[in-house]
């Protein structure tokens, strides 16, 4: 499968509002952002905390916060089938079958009470519709394919007697296990130390490449982007600011805020130090959204316009994966050409 | 100029049900004067319990330690007061080292009261000062911590850490809990105001393109021992201990380009316990370039090609070739 397939999207948000409440406080947690990823691509979600970001990618899927009420607008389509009104049990299905989830904490995924392999063996007889003995095969070979060495043995153990390195590949195992097309990391490294990031991180890319899945990474961290994503789409405080290709939008931005974020992150391998910049403020309170942009309060740039308008997310450059950006300022004063 | 801090044989065990924790194991750290020191490394390493070492957070099971050219436990135990005025300790979580039911002005008065600074108006233009030093707006001065932001509560820590204008500032992954942008905005606020003050700052931290960014001096830890150690930039050009050279690999660069071309090393496995470190060098189990001896003799620092140290009998200029 090549890294840029040709199919259509295999999951595709549109338009998407949510609203979250609890007792004392409403929050629209997203704003009218979108974003859809094809079999065979990478697609990275990237935001800072509060930006949406994992609300908007498994909110449609029904896995939202506990404890507070949702508000849920706008279309989701998974294999083309709009999952916004399906019944909760094949909204279950789907969710076990076609979608894989990584989390950051693997002990929200495992079951502390039972051992490894049965855990994944499970899953596999479930939504792979294995026999109980296929699926024991399977969960071995999960488990060595994700990097577990000695997985034998690993298949009685507990979670508690293994490393943390170690349960974030059980996980993907377990992820992995009713076989998904689109498998959703969402923050897969953040606890983890660099070296093992390294080694997770390969695993995913090695796991895509082989299978041909989608993968979805939510995260903050750039550099994780850079080794995995094909495309980006940046959100900042619950609407998209820019998206397109990785290397488009990673090294050649053109959102303040998305310039303002890779300037926050030094570039390890650069010879010349670039300096630490940093973007003023913080974001935006969205229990009281003003109209507007929602980082006009941060940019340099900012225009009387923006804090009235919503910028529209337009097409720059003409490069075969779209990119798009939500500023008309800056394309404005940079002489950028929209291609819509 | 003296050194700020020379801790020499620094060992700090856990006894637990599991067994004997060998956290810090025999660590000598040398701290300059005026340096911004990063103490780097993974779980596990032990560069927490080291930071708080050094301070008499945590009792240490054999050593010394040295601040500002005093053993640290006879100042700490002869003049409390005045050891708390030179040194400071900031913590990874902010909202945990604060009372919740102090306002922010409170907070940053309390050390003053206790020390006995000035009269009250004094008292509040020393606040009034702190905050301006951190960038914090006044009207900050009347909230709880939990109505901040944590870039803002970091910031309240620190301030209140500069209080009694200290010489020795040491600090626990301050920045792990921030926000990519807001990170950013703490490690300045960091060397201005160490540039500023003339500070000694000891930083803990897992963020090594930060460390690089504004560390003057670095010291990498592996299972409770310093396996390397050097001026920030020219260590982290030319890491010359695999484990190092493995850790900056494992960096992303920004760039996709690059990323997509630049070759890795991938070391197997996770760090072992520090309840069981393997006979030898710590890093042998992980070691791409392990010889017969590492597995039998641990290693003594010695000086490398950078100008700093490192704990590998490798270490030396034929060891790039044979990684």
């Amino acid at each position: 499968m090549s890294r840029h397939s040709q199919n259509g999207p295999i999951y595709e948000v549109e338009g998407l509002v949510i609203d979250l409440y609890t007792p004392t406080v409403s929050v629209r947690a997203v704003d009218g952002a979108g974003f859809y990823v094809a079999p065979g691509e990478t697609l990275a979600i990237v935001g800072e905390s509060g930006s949406g970001k994992t609300v908007m990618t498994l909110g449609p899927l029904g896995l939202l916060p506990e404890g507070v009420a949702v508000d849920l607008r706008g279309t989701a389509r998974a294999d083309g089938k709009d999952i916004l009104s399906m019944s909760p049990t094949d909204l279950s299905r789907l969710r076990g079958g076609f979608f894989g989830v990584i989390f950051q904490d693997p002990m929200s995924a495992l079951n502390p009470m039972l051992k490894i392999g049965p855990q994944l063996a499970e899953q596999a007889r479930r939504f792979a519709g294995l026999s109980a003995e296929e699926a024991k095969k399977e969960a071995v070979s999960l488990l060595a394919r994700s990097g577990i060495p000695d997985p034998e043995d690993r298949y009685d153990r507990y979670p508690h007697e293994l490393s943390g390195g170690m349960l974030q590949r059980a996980m993907i195992a377990l992820a992995l296990a009713a076989r998904p097309r689109v498998l959703i990391a969402d923050e897969p490294t953040t606890a983890l130390d660099a070296t093992v990031q390294a080694q997770i991180l390969a695993l995913i890319r090695q796991i895509q490449k082989e299978d041909g899945i989608a993968v979805i990474l939510i995260t903050h961290d750039i550099g994780a982007v850079s080794v995995l994503a094909d495309r980006v789409a940046v959100l900042y405080a619950g609407q998209v600011a820019e998206e397109g290709s990785a290397i488009d939008v990673l090294t050649a931005p053109v959102h303040p805020y998305t310039r303002g974020l890779l300037a926050s992150v030094p570039d390890f391998r650069s010879n010349n130090a670039t300096g630490t910049k940093e973007i003023p403020g913080i974001p935006p309170n969205q229990a009281q959204l003003e109209p507007g942009c929602r980082f006009a309060d941060r940019c340099e740039l900012v225009q009387p316009q923006c804090r009235t308008h919503r910028p529209p997310l337009v097409k720059v450059g003409a490069g075969p994966v779209p990119h798009r950006v939500a500023c008309p300022v800056v394309m404005a004063a940079e002489g950028i050409v929209t291609h819509d | 100029m003296t050194d700020a801090i020379v801790a020499k044989g620094l060992k700090v065990h856990f006894q637990t049900a599991a067994g004997l924790v060998r956290a810090v194991d025999g660590v000598d750290l040398t701290v300059a004067q005026g340096a911004f020191h990063g103490i780097v490394g993974e779980s596990g390493c032990g560069k927490t319990t080291l930071a708080r070492a050094l301070i008499g957070l945590q009792s240490a099971t054999e050593g010394q330690v040295q601040i500002l050219g005093r053993d640290r436990s006879d100042w700490a135990r002869s003049d409390r007061k005045g050891f708390a005025r030179a040194v400071q300790f900031i913590f990874q979580d902010p909202l945990g080292s604060m009372s919740r039911r102090q306002t922010v002005g409170q907070t940053l008065e309390e050390p003053l009261q206790i020390h006995s600074v000035g009269d009250a108006k004094a008292r509040r233009a020393r606040v009034a000062e702190l905050l301006d030093l951190v960038a914090l707006p006044a009207t900050v001065l009347d909230r709880l911590p939990r109505s901040l932001s944590g870039g803002q509560r970091q910031r309240v820590s620190i301030a209140r850490a500069l209080a009694l204008s200290p010489q020795v500032l040491i600090c626990d992954e301050p920045l792990s809990a921030l926000d990519v942008s807001v990170r950013a905005q703490i490690v300045n606020l960091f060397a201005r105001l160490q540039a500023q003050l003339g500070l000694t700052i000891v930083i803990v931290a897992h963020d090594l393109a930060i460390v690089r960014e504004v560390c003057s001096a670095v010291t990498v830890m592996y299972l409770g021992r310093v396996a390397e150690e050097g001026v920030a930039k020219a260590l982290f050009a030319d890491p010359a201990h695999p484990y190092s050279q493995a850790l900056l690999s494992a960096v992303p660069s920004p760039d996709p380009r690059i990323e997509a071309t630049r070759p890795r090393i991938l070391l197997a496995g996770d760090p072992p316990s520090p309840r069981n470190p393997p006979p030898g060098c710590r890093f042998s189990t992980r070691c791409p370039v392990v010889e017969p001896r590492c597995r039998e003799t641990e290693p003594a620092l010695r000086a490398v090609q950078h100008g700093g140290a490192a704990a590998c009998h490798l270490a030396d200029a034929n060891i790039h070739a044979m990684i």
